[in-house]
């Protein structure tokens, strides 16, 4: 476990950004507490600093996994959001997706949203925003980026997809091996 | 007329004889010198100018070859000869005319730093046998080289010395030793080379070629700079040089558990520093805005206008107005003007 390098934060904020833009100030500068973010194999995870002095005590090669598991660098140092992070990041979302209770399910199976299920968009969504997608009764299902503008969504057919997925609370029953 | 005939042709076949036996036989006043090893004849006779005229010429050269091509070929006869697969050959001797040089004599190698040091040292070159006898196997063998005499990495059994670290793999620390001799031996032999064909040689921790990279310029700064006995600790730096950490390979990470308020400042900066990258206007952003302004705007004018008039084609307000300064551009050149849709 180590802390994220310079370029490790600056490509993971980037990220995270592009979901809840400049809210990630709330996340590393919290008034219940201080949580930091580690690196451990690869993967994120967010934690508070009473767990991370915890889990000192825990050798590298037993240590499966810290707090919440934001999401992992790849080989070429890309930073991916994981389903987990959802809880964190859904309360500071700035754009917002909700679907149609018939088109819920095709999400959560890992379908992309076509405007046929599109319930409601924040307006002013710009093209290949990071959204968190959210069911009519306001419950977050998952992370999503916008393939039209609000504008155009109102214009194009049914059948074109409008939010391509990302993520979706369906993954922690789908790659439940791989979540940690 | 037949007895004439006949006496022509004998006459003729007399003057043939003659002919094929002046082919043989060819006197010259002084005798030709002959290296058959090089078949090589040399003619030392003089030549008539008068022979040499224009009309004459090619005549007179053509039967000169012909003669000493002759009386060269019959000093080949002489040789001893032998059969090789159906064809008589004649063995020819060794050359005895010495050929100049077809390229020029090689220079003296300038001596290697060994060469030298051993002339400065008047060390002499001691001749040594080339096997030595080997007590162990009881057979002669190599001084040096494949299955030599005392090879001590080949030995089952070392003793580890008094002074040395318990734990240490001498056997390891063998090879590696004999790795580092073999390496240093042909680095120092690559010198010599590149001393005696006067090739430069780049310094330490630069790449042979011309170009360096201002990396690979400051990494060769950096190596020289711990080239020092006590490895760069008393160096001094330049007015503006900052002394270099982490030259190393191994990366260092901040501690686990360290300050968690500067942690956070810095986390704080950097978020500062990526907000301030991005443009203040975006241009994307402030075309769809104002296309949805125009579309408002056109909605709310049908919605009059069909009370009014009927109803009319949907307008559709798409068109493309220049991306309105609804706050200062990127740059800070100022507003840009807004331009208003006109009239449809």
């Amino acid at each position: 476990m180590r802390p994220l390098t310079d370029e490790e934060t600056k490509t993971m904020f980037e990220k995270l950004s592009k979901y809840i833009g400049e809210n990630i100030r709330l996340l590393i500068d919290r008034p219940d507490g201080t949580y930091c973010f580690r690196l451990h194999n690869d993967r994120v995870y967010y934690m508070s600093e009473r767990i991370l002095k915890l889990a000192t005590n825990i050798s590298r090669d037993k240590l499966v996994s810290v707090g919440t598991c934001f999401g992992k660098f790849t080989k070429t140092q890309k930073f991916r959001l994981h389903i987990t992070a959802l809880d964190f990041l859904a309360p500071y979302a700035k754009f917002k997706v909700w679907v149609k209770p018939g088109s819920e399910q095709s999400f959560l199976y890992g379908n992309h949203i076509m405007k046929s299920g599109l319930g409601r968009i924040t307006e002013n969504t710009a093209q290949y925003q990071g959204v968190v997608v959210y069911s009519m009764a306001d419950v977050p299902l998952g992370f999503g980026v916008a393939a039209k503008t609000t504008q155009e969504c109102r214009m194009v057919d049914p059948m074109s997809i409008v939010v391509f997925h990302q993520a979706d609370i369906g993954e922690y029953i789908r790659s439940e091996d791989t979540l940690t | 007329m037949a007895s004439c005939s006949v006496e022509d042709v004998l006459a003729k076949a007399e003057r043939d004889e003659a002919e094929k036996l002046k082919g043989i036989t060819v006197s010259k006043e002084l005798d030709l010198e002959f290296d058959p090893g090089n078949l090589l004849a040399f003619d030392k006779n003089r030549i008539d100018t008068r022979e040499f005229k224009d009309s004459k010429r090619e005549d007179f050269l053509r039967s000169l070859a012909r003669d000493n091509t002759q009386l060269l070929i019959n000093e080949i006869w002489k040789l001893p000869t032998e059969r090789v697969e159906e064809v008589i050959v004649a063995k020819l001797p060794d050359p005895t005319t010495l050929l100049p040089r077809e390229k020029p004599a090689p220079k003296p190698k300038p001596p290697t730093k060994w060469e030298q040091f051993a002339k400065l040292k008047g060390i002499q070159k001691k001749k040594k046998t080339n096997l030595v006898w080997d007590e162990v196997h009881k057979e002669w063998k190599r001084r040096w080289g494949y299955k030599r005499a005392k090879d001590d990495t080949k030995e089952w059994l070392i003793e580890v010395p008094v002074n040395a670290d318990p734990n240490e793999d001498q056997f390891a620390k063998r090879n590696k030793a004999k790795k580092e001799r073999v390496a240093r031996n042909e680095y120092n032999r690559l010198k010599n080379i590149a001393r005696a064909q006067k090739i430069k040689v780049p310094g330490m921790g630069l790449a042979p070629t011309p170009q360096q990279s201002k990396a690979e310029l400051a990494q060769a700064v950096n190596i020289a700079k711990i080239s020092t006995a006590s490895v760069g600790k008393f160096q001094d730096n330049l007015p503006k040089e900052k002394t270099p950490k982490n030259t190393g390979k191994k990366r260092k990470f901040q501690p686990l558990i360290g300050d968690f308020s500067s942690e956070k400042q810095k986390q704080l900066d950097l978020l500062k520093v990526m907000d301030s990258k991005k443009p203040r206007l975006d241009i994307t952003k402030a075309v769809n805005k104002q296309m949805r302004e125009e579309d408002m705007e056109s909605r709310k004018k049908n919605k009059k206008d069909f009370g009014k008039k009927g109803q009319r084609g949907k307008m559709s307000g798409k068109g493309k107005g220049k991306a309105g300064g609804k706050g200062k551009g990127p740059k800070g050149k100022g507003r840009k003007p807004q331009m208003k849709q006109g009239k449809r």
